[in-house]
């Protein structure tokens, strides 16, 4: 197990013991590393200082609130936080509704194995790893993509990206809470 | 459920997916991304893996500063909304019904006999959803057999069909389906025979109908 992948399972392990415990040391542990990406991230995508903090504090409280939606299986920590992020973003910096698709959801008996978290959290990471290893000129369109306002018109059809392993382990985590709601 | 996510055969484009887990996309087109994954599950593993692309942006990303004090004003924030949240009761408009899923009914506001639906020639009715920005989109009602008036547009077009069929040059859109159309496509769709066929149609620029009535009727009938 890498040093990433030791970190990625901590910090599932840290919002589980949110939603459980309401465990205010674990959610401080996850402030520290998160709270400071989500603010450069809000910066980046063109909210001044004291928007970025006061959207951050946002983020991280709906973090602590939502912790029983987190799925990691489906998702890693920052993927998940990722996803909060850009929300707080569209509805505060773009003032525009965020249409989210229907939840699936897991339903108590149906925790996922640690199995099947591990693999998606190392999946996660060999994607952030393959993201690393792209030539410059084609991580600056992806960053642009996220960070900036690339319309999907400019975004190219063919990112290069590896996507097909993440997308089938997400594929199969649904397949899975598919077969459990029926 | 399960099986209706099997049976799409029309998906988004790799474009429309990477833009909607960014946040570029406007509200309008973010809508008909969310509803169509809302039913298929192949868009929502595709959706997953670009948010995972995300996420790996994020902590891969520069820090700032949080201010002095952040942390525990973060959790007064949160004992605070815990204190407010015993009070309001869960919005319902939310769930999901036969032909409108979840975000559908949300901009609806409830279901299909709650559509303000607007006449618009040929017995086709429409009913404009209020999103912001620079796109627009409207629920279709096109009976069966009639084609969609002639319209013009000047961007990308996204119909996803939520009731019946359409049927545009060789292909077929089925319920769940999405035809992602560009400038360059010169598209007729025309509902299938066996049912009316009701739709969600994004477009870039607002949809003009060309005059007051359609072109002349064309009952389709499928050889």
């Amino acid at each position: 197990m890498t040093a990433k992948n030791e970190e990625n399972t901590e910090w599932v392990t840290c919002i589980a013991r949110v939603r459980d415990a309401q465990d205010k040391a674990a959610f401080a542990r996850l402030f520290a590393h998160f709270a400071p990406r989500v603010k450069a991230f809000l910066m980046r995508s063109g909210a001044d200082a004291a928007m970025a903090e006061e959207c951050t504090q946002e983020v991280m409280a709906t973090l602590w609130q939502k912790a029983h939606l987190f799925d990691p299986a489906r998702a890693s920590a920052a993927t998940w936080i990722f996803t909060i992020a850009r929300n707080r973003k569209i509805d505060a910096l773009r003032k525009a509704r965020r249409p989210e698709p229907e939840e699936v959801i897991w339903g108590p008996d149906e925790s996922p194995d640690q199995a099947e978290i591990l693999a998606l959290q190392q999946e996660s990471e060999k994607l952030a790893e393959a993201m690393t290893a792209l030539p410059e000129k084609q991580r600056a369109l992806i960053e642009k993509a996220y960070f900036g306002d690339l319309s999907h018109s400019e975004i190219a059809e063919q990112t290069g990206l590896p996507l097909g392993t993440i997308k089938s382990r997400i594929r199969l985590a649904l397949d899975r809470l598919r077969h459990a709601m029926k | 459920m399960t099986s209706m996510t099997d049976m799409i055969n029309h998906h988004l484009t790799d474009a429309l997916l990477m833009a909607y887990s960014a946040g570029t996309l406007p509200e309008a087109f973010s809508l008909a991304v969310a509803t169509h994954v809302s039913m298929c599950d192949e868009c929502r593993a595709r959706l997953g893996a670009y948010d995972t692309v995300g996420g790996a942006l994020l902590d891969e990303s520069e820090t700032a500063t949080m201010e002095p004090g952040s942390l525990e004003a973060t959790l007064a924030l949160i004992a605070g909304s815990e204190e407010a949240r015993g009070a309001t009761a869960p919005c319902q408009v939310g769930s999901t019904d036969d032909v409108f899923p979840a975000p559908v009914r949300d901009y609806v506001g409830g279901g299909l006999d709650d559509v303000k639906w607007r006449p618009i020639g040929m017995g086709v009715k429409q009913a404009i959803l209020p999103t912001v920005g620079d796109a627009e989109v409207r629920l279709l009602h096109i009976p069966a057999g009639v084609a969609m008036p002639d319209h013009g547009h000047t961007g990308t077009e996204i119909t996803l069909v939520l009731k019946g069929a359409f049927i545009d040059d060789q292909d077929r859109f089925a319920r769940g389906d999405v035809e992602v159309a560009d400038e360059k496509v010169n598209h007729t769709p025309v509902a299938d025979i066996g049912e009316d066929c009701i739709c969600l149609a994004a477009t870039e620029a607002p949809l003009k109908f060309k005059g007051l009535m359609p072109r002349i009727a064309q009952p389709f009938l499928r050889i």
